[in-house]
C-alpha cells in the first residue's frame, strides 16, 4: 500500500522533535494575535511570516499551517467571549456562541468549539489523504492553456464569494493584475512599471501588499469606527459540556465536518463560506429550531467544525494545483515561492516529505490545538481584555520589523505605507482587497501560461475552448459568473452578508 | 439635467480605476506590444489597463445612474497618524536606531487613538515592547537593525 508508506512518511517528518517544536509554536503564537480581536488570520499569518524565514521549507510551511489554525480558533474564542469577531469566518461564532456566554455557559461553548474542530480537523486530513493524491495526478496532465483556464476558474470563483459589488471585486482582480505586472518581464527580461528604482526590478512583494491593506489599512479603519470598547470577557466556569450536550453536538459536528470539507475543496471557497452554509443548514435541520440565535449548542458546534474542516481542505487546491483558494493560500503559496519551491502538482512527488509531513503536522496541529486551548483559556481572556489602543501600536510594530527583514531595506517599509493607504481607502469605497491579493498571486503565473499556450496555439485563443479540461474549465467560470448575475440568487447573496453586518 | 453623483463610492472607485489605467497605458506605449502568438511585454500590461479604463468609466456611469450610499466620515488624524507613524520608523530605524524608531513609532501612532492619554503603565509597556524587539528580533533572529543607530554611533 502506497499510502501507508506515504503516511509512515509524514509521521517520520512531522514527529521529528524539531517540526513538532515548530507546529507548537506556531499555534501557540497564532493564537495569541489570533484572538486579539480585530486581527484575522491573513494579518496573523502576513505578521508572523517573517519567523519562518530562516527555517527549512518543511518546518516553515508546517509552522505556518499551525499559525493559520490557532488564528482560526483563536478568533472563534474572542468571537464566543466578547462578540468581537476577528474575521469573517469567525461572525457565526457570535451568533449563538456568544448568547451561549451571555448565559454563563462560555467554557462549555468553547470547549464544543474545540472538540467539533478536533473532530473536523481529523476528518479533512483524512479527505486530504484520500483526494489530493488522484487530484494531483490528474493535474500532472494539464498544460499552460489548462492551468490558464483553472486559474481564471478559480478568480471567478473567488469574485462570486466575496462581498459587495461584482464590478468591484472585477476591478479589484484588474488591479491585482496591474500590481503583479511591476518588475523584470520573465520573457524579455524588459523592467515594468519599475521606474528605474532597482527595488522594484524583482516585483512587489506580497507581504508588503498583504500587511500594507489587511494590515494598516484594518488598523486605520478600526480607528475610524473606535468606540469605548469595554471588554467584558464572560466567566468561564464549567468547560466540560454535560452528557445531553454531546448527544446534541454529535450529528451537527459531523455535518459540519463534511459540508465543510467540501466547500473548502471549491476555489473560492474555505472557512467563511463553509461556516455560514453550515448555520444556515443546521437551523433548518436542527430540532431545536428556536434555540437558534439564543444560544443553541447546535449553532456552535456546526459551524465551528465546517470552519475548521473548510480551513484544511483549502489546501487541497493549493498543494496539488498551485491554486490559492482564499487570500490566506495566497500567503501559503508566497512562503512557498519564498522557500524556493513551485506550488503544484509536481509538490507531491518531488517533495514527498513536504507534503505528507504538512499534512500529518495538521492533525498534530490540531490535536495540539485541543490539548492547549482549553487550558490555557485564561491567559486568552487576559490578552482579549487588553485594549485595542495599547494593542495596534504594537501590531504596527511588529509589521515594520516584519516587512523591514524581507528584504533588509526600509525601502519596503515605505511601500506598504502606500499600500496601507490604498487599503483605507478601498474599505472606505467599499472595495474588498482580497480578490486583488489573489489576482497578484496568481497574475504573474497566467500571464506566463498564457503565453505560452498562445506561443504553441500561434496566436490561436481557440486553444483554451477546444482543449477539453481547459474548455470545462470555462464553462464552470462563465456558469459560475451567470449564476450570480442571476436576480434571484444576487438577492439570498446580498442577504446572506447582510446577516453578517 | 446636470448630472449629480448619486453614488460618491462608485465616483471615486471610477476615478481611481482611469487614474490607474490611464498611467499604466501611457507607460506600457514604451514596451514592446508584440502579436498575440509572441506577446511582448507591453502586451497584457496595455490590455489590463484598457480593462481598468473601462471599468473606470462603467463605474462613473453607475455613479450617476445609481443611488448608492455615502462614504461616510473620512479618518483623517488616524489615517495621517498612522502613516506618519510608520514613516518615522522607515526614516529613523536605520539612523537613530532600532530604540528610539520604537518609540517614535509608539507616541505617533498612539495619538491616532481618541484615548490617548500619557500614562506611565502605557510608557512601561511601551519599554518592555523595546525590550521585546531588541531581545527576539535583533538578538534571537538577527534582523539587522542596530538598536543605536549611525547618528549616535557617528
Amino acid at each position: 500500500m502506497e499510502l501507508f508508506g506515504n503516511l509512515a512518511l509524514g509521521f517520520e517528518t512531522a514527529l521529528t522533535l524539531t517540526n513538532l517544536a515548530y507546529c507548537f509554536l506556531g499555534v501557540l503564537l497564532g493564537t495569541a494575535i489570533g484572538v486579539l480581536p480585530g486581527l484575522g488570520p491573513v494579518a496573523t499569518i502576513a505578521m508572523l511570516l517573517p519567523l519562518t524565514f530562516g527555517l527549512p521549507a518543511e518546518t516553515s510551511l508546517i509552522m505556518l499551517a499551525g499559525i493559520y489554525y490557532g488564528a482560526q480558533y483563536g478568533g472563534s474564542t474572542t468571537a464566543i467571549l466578547v462578540n468581537l469577531p476577528g474575521e469573517s469566518s469567525a461572525v457565526v461564532a457570535t451568533l449563538d456562541g456568544y448568547q451561549m456566554a451571555r448565559r454563563g455557559r462560555a467554557g462549555v461553548a468553547l470547549a464544543t468549539a474545540a472538540i467539533g474542530s478536533f473532530v473536523a480537523g481529523t476528518i479533512a486530513t483524512l479527505v486530504i489523504v484520500l483526494f489530493a493524491p488522484p487530484l494531483a495526478g490528474v493535474a500532472l496532465e494539464f498544460g499552460a492553456a489548462e492551468y490558464f483556464s483553472l486559474m481564471v476558474l478559480g478568480l471567478i470563483a473567488s469574485i462570486v464569494l466575496a462581498h459587495g459589488s461584482l464590478l468591484h471585486a472585477f476591478g479589484m482582480i484588474l488591479i491585482g493584475f496591474f500590481l503583479g505586472f511591476v518588475g523584470t518581464d520573465v520573457n524579455s527580461g524588459m523592467q515594468r512599471y519599475s521606474f528605474g528604482v532597482p527595488e522594484l526590478g524583482d516585483g512587489l512583494n506580497f507581504v508588503i501588499i498583504a500587511m500594507g491593506t489587511f494590515g494598516l489599512g484594518e488598523i486605520i479603519a478600526n480607528l475610524g469606527t473606535e468606540m469605548s470598547r469595554d471588554v467584558h470577557a464572560a466567566k468561564i466556569n464549567n468547560l466540560m459540556p454535560s452528557r445531553e450536550d454531546f448527544r446534541r453536538i454529535v450529528k451537527p459536528i459531523l455535518r459540519g465536518t463534511f459540508l465543510g470539507s467540501f466547500l473548502g475543496i471549491l476555489p473560492g471557497g474555505g472557512a467563511m463560506l463553509a461556516a455560514f452554509a453550515t448555520y444556515s443548514m443546521e437551523k433548518k435541520l436542527s430540532p431545536h429550531q428556536a434555540e437558534f440565535g439564543h444560544g443553541a449548542i447546535e449553532g456552535v458546534a456546526a459551524p465551528e467544525s465546517a470552519n475548521n474542516a473548510g480551513a484544511q481542505t483549502s489546501f487541497i487546491p493549493m498543494l496539488t494545483l498551485g491554486i490559492p483558494s482564499n487570500p490566506v493560500m495566497a500567503l501559503m503559496i508566497g512562503a512557498m515561492i519564498i522557500q524556493g519551491i513551485q506550488p503544484g502538482p509536481s509538490v507531491m512527488t518531488e517533495q514527498p516529505s513536504l507534503f505528507w509531513g504538512l499534512i500529518i503536522s495538521m492533525w498534530i496541529g490540531n490535536l495540539m490545538l485541543l490539548v492547549l486551548n482549553l487550558p490555557l483559556v485564561g491567559i486568552w481572556v487576559k490578552l482579549i481584555s487588553v485594549p485595542y489602543h495599547f494593542l495596534y501600536p504594537v501590531i504596527l510594530t511588529f509589521c515594520c520589523i516584519g516587512v523591514f527583514s524581507l528584504n533588509n531595506s526600509t525601502f519596503d517599509i515605505y511601500l506598504m505605507i502606500i499600500f496601507g493607504f490604498m487599503g483605507y481607502v478601498f474599505r472606505k469605497l467599499g472595495a474588498e482587497p482580497a480578490p486583488m491579493l489573489l489576482a497578484f498571486i496568481l497574475g504573474p503565473m497566467m500571464e506566463e501560461y498564457l503565453r505560452r499556450a498562445l506561443l504553441l496555439s500561434h496566436g490561436d485563443p481557440a486553444v483554451f475552448i477546444f482543449s477539453p479540461i481547459s474548455g470545462a474549465l470555462l464553462v464552470v467560470a462563465v456558469i459560475l459568473l451567470l449564476l450570480v448575475l442571476l436576480p434571484s440568487i444576487k438577492r439570498s447573496r446580498v442577504e446572506a452578508f447582510q446577516e453578517e453586518a | 439635467m446636470s448630472p449629480t453623483i448619486r453614488a460618491p463610492k462608485e465616483f471615486w472607485m471610477g476615478l481611481l480605476y482611469l487614474a490607474l489605467g490611464g498611467a499604466g497605458i501611457l507607460i506600457a506605449q514604451h514596451y514592446p506590444f508584440g502579436t498575440a502568438s509572441r506577446m511582448g511585454p507591453g502586451y497584457l500590461p496595455s490590455l489590463v489597463c484598457g480593462l481598468l479604463m473601462l471599468f473606470g468609466v462603467i463605474s462613473l456611469v453607475r455613479a450617476v445612474r445609481l443611488t448608492g450610499e455615502p462614504i461616510g466620515e473620512i479618518a483623517f488624524k488616524p489615517l495621517f497618524l498612522v502613516l506618519l507613524s510608520v514613516f518615522a520608523f522607515a526614516a529613523l530605524s536605520l539612523r537613530a536606531g532600532l530604540v528610539i524608531a520604537i518609540i517614535a513609532l509608539v507616541l505617533i501612532s498612539a495619538a491616532g487613538s481618541r484615548y490617548f492619554t500619557f500614562s506611565w503603565k502605557a510608557m512601561a509597556g511601551m519599554l518592555v515592547l523595546v525590550a521585546f524587539c531588541s531581545l527576539i528580533f535583533v538578538r534571537g533572529l538577527g534582523v539587522p537593525l542596530p538598536l543605536i543607530g549611525t547618528w549616535f554611533t557617528g
